[in-house]
């Protein structure tokens, strides 16, 4: 998932309002026929999951995939709606998200692209104003290059970097975005100076796809998943991937930053979040559903399906992680220069 | 011939009950959609894609996809002939010669050339899908950036029979799309910018908002302020005589020619992976208006403007699955999000797609003649229909038409601040048409003036911030010279009668540009 910016995703839109509007409506009258809500059990109405993006993107993904299995395997009583609502990377979303202060059916997905959009859009409210429920998935980073490249090792690329770092074009996501801050990281990494990086943003997996096919990109950087049918295909080469651990990739073994000797573990996380002010009774309860979420068939499915890893982290582990990524993300930019 | 074996598969597994009646369902969702302000294809996928769900097989889903997109690209057109209103970009060049002719009383006609000249292009790009999908993909991929900058400058210079005919108004009007386009965070650097620190104009404003306030808004504006010293009805129908479905013979011989060049415009933009559906219908319009022989009618409702465009805008879809199928790119929202419809199916467009799961691509493509057969069959008998919108007095029109624009925009963006923002580019809608500056060209500058940026920057990123890099690159020097050659040729005879001492104003009348 990225920032969504204005050139291809343009049309596609959030309809939370009408939707959401008419659900709120209900909600309310419900609520008032049953009681305080903080006491009611969990879910007492409709579910909302707010994507904090256009459609059709990782986020969106993530919480379609979510709604299936929910309502698949019946997780819970009550229908689950998915919404969009774009805009400012996530901030949009983000202050949206403050009007359900204190409910439990109000959740929304985010993850790291949210973190650096964030800080570039200097948005008012921030990861504090939100109650983590629990990550749920990371993919790893891949590092790519057109089949016919000079580049046949990750080595060679921070070398020829490290010798002229205007001779390597990367190119990836949204500038600023994951895709990006990887690269920083690696360079740091291996003692180079990421403010020098050159790279190249594309608003969509395909426009960034078409880059590196053209020859635009010499290096091409994004979830693993944007570019698995390339490498199999034999139009594209994996240099290296960017969590610690190894996958399989395109039906081959995938090698890692840390075999190539660079101490990097980055994924890009997506995580599940709920309004604000969320009692803990009303936290738990949630917390519950998507254990059992998480335990289902349906979702070990989904995430095979779309090359996600399982990240499942709940409660006070999440909280922590999530706060240990917003520093990280914040020393990135430092570097960066952003 | 496999792919005529494989089609006719194809044809076998659409061909029954159940899959005829989803793709009733998705043409008709889509026209409803095409007609109604704001709501497009890509948000009514999206919305259906949990009723998918439950389903056992992807294709009936994708027959219906299918159809809403093609549906709403039918019923755009409508809205923008008989309204002056069109819903989203890729109908705004429409308007231009459609709105005149419903004004003639030709409503009927301009909406026939409209439907059948879909119908037409999409049975060819469909075509072209079907038969050069691959080489087709693999080629479009080859594209720069500096290439697409090339292109660009090259679909700017051809366009200029829109500015209409005052070169300077047409020219404050394009800028004024490109500044409103600059709105919002710059898409390399990231730096906000026009956003006055407002957090609200991030994002920029959208395409649709802009559509919605210029046309919509402005023309009800328009028509409230200017209504009593206007007639207050238009033109009554002529009578279509000796013709065939609504179009006269004549009608028909002057409508083919631009449905096919629209066709040829419409796919490979719409292969392109920065391609778009917008840019092919406003090259269609500059072509058919420098072209045609009722070269005199265009600005009056000539039907040409119409035939080309609508099929160009049809065209570019089949043209936008050919990245999306053969290499999984997704290069348009509805792309977009019928990308995450195939993962939900846990089926992974790409080379291998038309291996693998060769039997739901035919199906697919199957799916998009069949689709069009019915949209022609649905869309001609409506015209009666939709005729009769013109018998509704104006006062209850233009209030239904503002409700409409209204909610559009609000099921866009779900926030009033978008209503305010829509409602004053429809006051500046209004003052455009008080002081007759023509409004395609904002459009077109919103559209191309952030994309020829976003390629001019990343083109000179690649390239160390070397100039020559669109000049030593061969395709992108070609359409450069092409560019020039648009740009100059029509002078040609008045420099050259110069050049041998003649009077310059008799040459002038070869001119391209001789309106301004």
């Amino acid at each position: 998932m990225r920032a969504p910016r204005r050139s291809v995703v343009r049309r596609t839109v959030a309809v939370a309002a009408v939707l959401g509007t008419t659900l709120t409506l209900a909600a309310c009258n419900q609520a008032a026929g049953g009681g305080a809500a903080s006491s009611e059990e969990f879910p007492s109405k409709t579910v909302d999951i707010m994507v904090p993006a256009a459609a059709g993107g990782g986020w969106d993904s993530t919480a379609r995939a979510m709604q299936k299995v929910i309502e698949d395997e019946d997780v819970v009583s009550e229908p689950v709606e998915v919404f969009n609502v774009e805009g400012g990377g996530g901030a949009t979303g983000l202050s949206q998200l403050q009007k359900d202060e204190g409910d439990p059916h109000a959740l929304m997905v985010t993850g790291l692209v949210m973190i650096g959009a964030l800080e570039q859009a200097s948005s008012p409210v921030s990861f504090e104003d939100t109650t983590p429920i629990a990550t749920l998935t990371s993919e790893a980073e891949a590092f790519v290059v057109p089949s016919d490249s000079q580049y046949e090792s990750i080595e060679d690329v921070v070398a020829a970097y490290e010798k002229d770092p205007a001779s390597v074009t990367f190119g990836g996501g949204s500038a600023g975005g994951s895709d990006q801050l990887v690269v920083a990281e690696l360079m740091k990494a291996a003692g180079a100076d990421p403010s020098q990086m050159k790279y190249v943003g594309y608003s969509g997996g395909g426009e960034a796809i078409a880059g590196i096919l053209s020859g635009d990109v010499a290096v091409g950087v994004s979830g693993v998943s944007e570019f698995e049918s390339q490498i199999e295909a034999g139009d594209m080469r994996l240099l290296a991937i960017s969590t610690a651990e190894t996958q399989e990739v395109a039906g081959e073994e995938a090698t890692t930053l840390q075999d190539a000797g660079y101490d990097i573990d980055f994924s890009n996380w997506r995580a599940l979040v709920a309004a604000p002010g969320l009692s803990d009774d009303a936290k738990e309860q949630v917390t519950e559903v998507v254990d059992e979420l998480h335990g289902t068939q349906g979702w070990k499915d989904a995430l095979e399906a779309n090359g996600w890893a399982d990240f499942y982290k709940t409660g006070d582990e999440a909280q922590e992680y999530i706060d240990s990524e917003v520093d990280r993300v914040a020393a990135l930019y430092e570097d960066l220069g952003l | 011939m496999s792919q005529f074996g494989d089609l006719m598969g194809g044809f076998a597994t659409v061909l029954s009950p159940e899959m005829l009646l989803f793709a009733v369902i998705g043409v008709t969702l889509g026209t409803l959609v095409g007609v109604l302000p704001g709501i497009g294809p890509a948000v009514t996928i999206a919305l259906l894609l949990p009723v998918t769900y439950g389903f056992e097989s992807p294709i009936p889903a994708f027959i219906m996809f299918a159809g809403i997109y093609y549906g709403a690209m039918y019923g755009g057109s409508t809205t923008s002939i008989l309204l002056n209103t069109p819903g989203e970009s890729a109908s705004v060049a429409t308007a231009i010669e459609g709105h005149e002719m419903a004004k003639r009383g030709h409503a009927r006609a301009a909406l026939a050339t409209a439907a059948i000249g879909s119908f037409v292009a999409a049975l060819i790009s469909t075509g072209l899908l079907a038969l050069v999908a691959e080489p087709v993909g693999r080629l479009a991929v080859s594209f720069r950036a500096t290439d697409y900058f090339a292109l660009m400058i090259l679909a700017l210079v051809t366009v200029t029979a829109l500015v209409g005919s005052s070169l300077v108004r047409g020219l404050i009007s394009l800028l004024l799309g490109v500044t409103i386009g600059f709105i919002g965070l710059d898409g390399i650097s990231g730096q906000p910018r026009l956003t006055f620190d407002s957090p609200v104009l991030f994002n920029g404003i959208d395409e649709v908002l802009l559509i919605i306030g210029l046309f919509a808004i402005g023309e009800t504006l328009y028509v409230l302020v200017k209504g009593r010293t206007r007639p207050g009805q238009v033109t009554p129908l002529e009578p279509v005589r000796g013709g065939f479905m609504w179009l006269s013979r004549d009608q028909w011989r002057r409508s083919w020619g631009p449905w096919i060049r629209g066709a040829g415009f419409g796919f490979p933009f719409g292969v392109l992976p920065s391609g778009g559906a917008e840019l092919p219908t406003f090259l269609s319009y500059s072509w058919e208006k420098n072209r045609s022989r009722g070269k005199q009618e265009f600005g009056k409702g000539a039907i040409e403007g119409v035939a080309g465009p609508e099929a160009a805008n049809n065209a570019s879809f089949s043209g936008v699955l050919v990245p999306l199928l053969t290499l999984g790119l997704p290069t348009s929202a509805t792309a977009a999000v019928m990308l995450a419809a195939f993962k939900i199916f846990n089926l992974q467009p790409g080379p291998q797609l038309f291996e693998e799961n060769s039997d739901l691509v035919w199906a697919l493509i199957a799916s998009l003649f069949v689709g069009n057969v019915m949209l022609l069959a649905l869309n001609l008998p409506l015209i009666r229909l939709w005729v009769k919108v013109l018998e509704i007095p104006r006062p209850v029109l233009y209030a239904g038409i503002l409700v409409f624009a209204t909610l559009g925009i609000y099921s866009v963006s779900g926030t009033v601040t978008d209503i305010l923002i829509a409602y004053g580019i429809g006051v500046l809608g209004f003052l455009m048409r008080q002081f007759d500056f023509p409004i395609a060209p904002t459009i077109l500058g919103a559209i191309l003036g952030p994309e020829l940026e976003n390629q001019f920057r990343r083109a000179l990123n690649v390239g160390n911030g070397d100039l020559t890099v669109f000049v030593t690159r061969p395709l992108s020097l070609a359409i450069l010279l092409l560019a020039a050659a648009a740009l100059l040729l029509p002078y040609a005879p008045r420099i050259v009668a110069r050049l041998r001492g003649k009077d310059p104003e008799e040459a002038k009348k070869l001119a391209f540009a001789d309106e301004d």
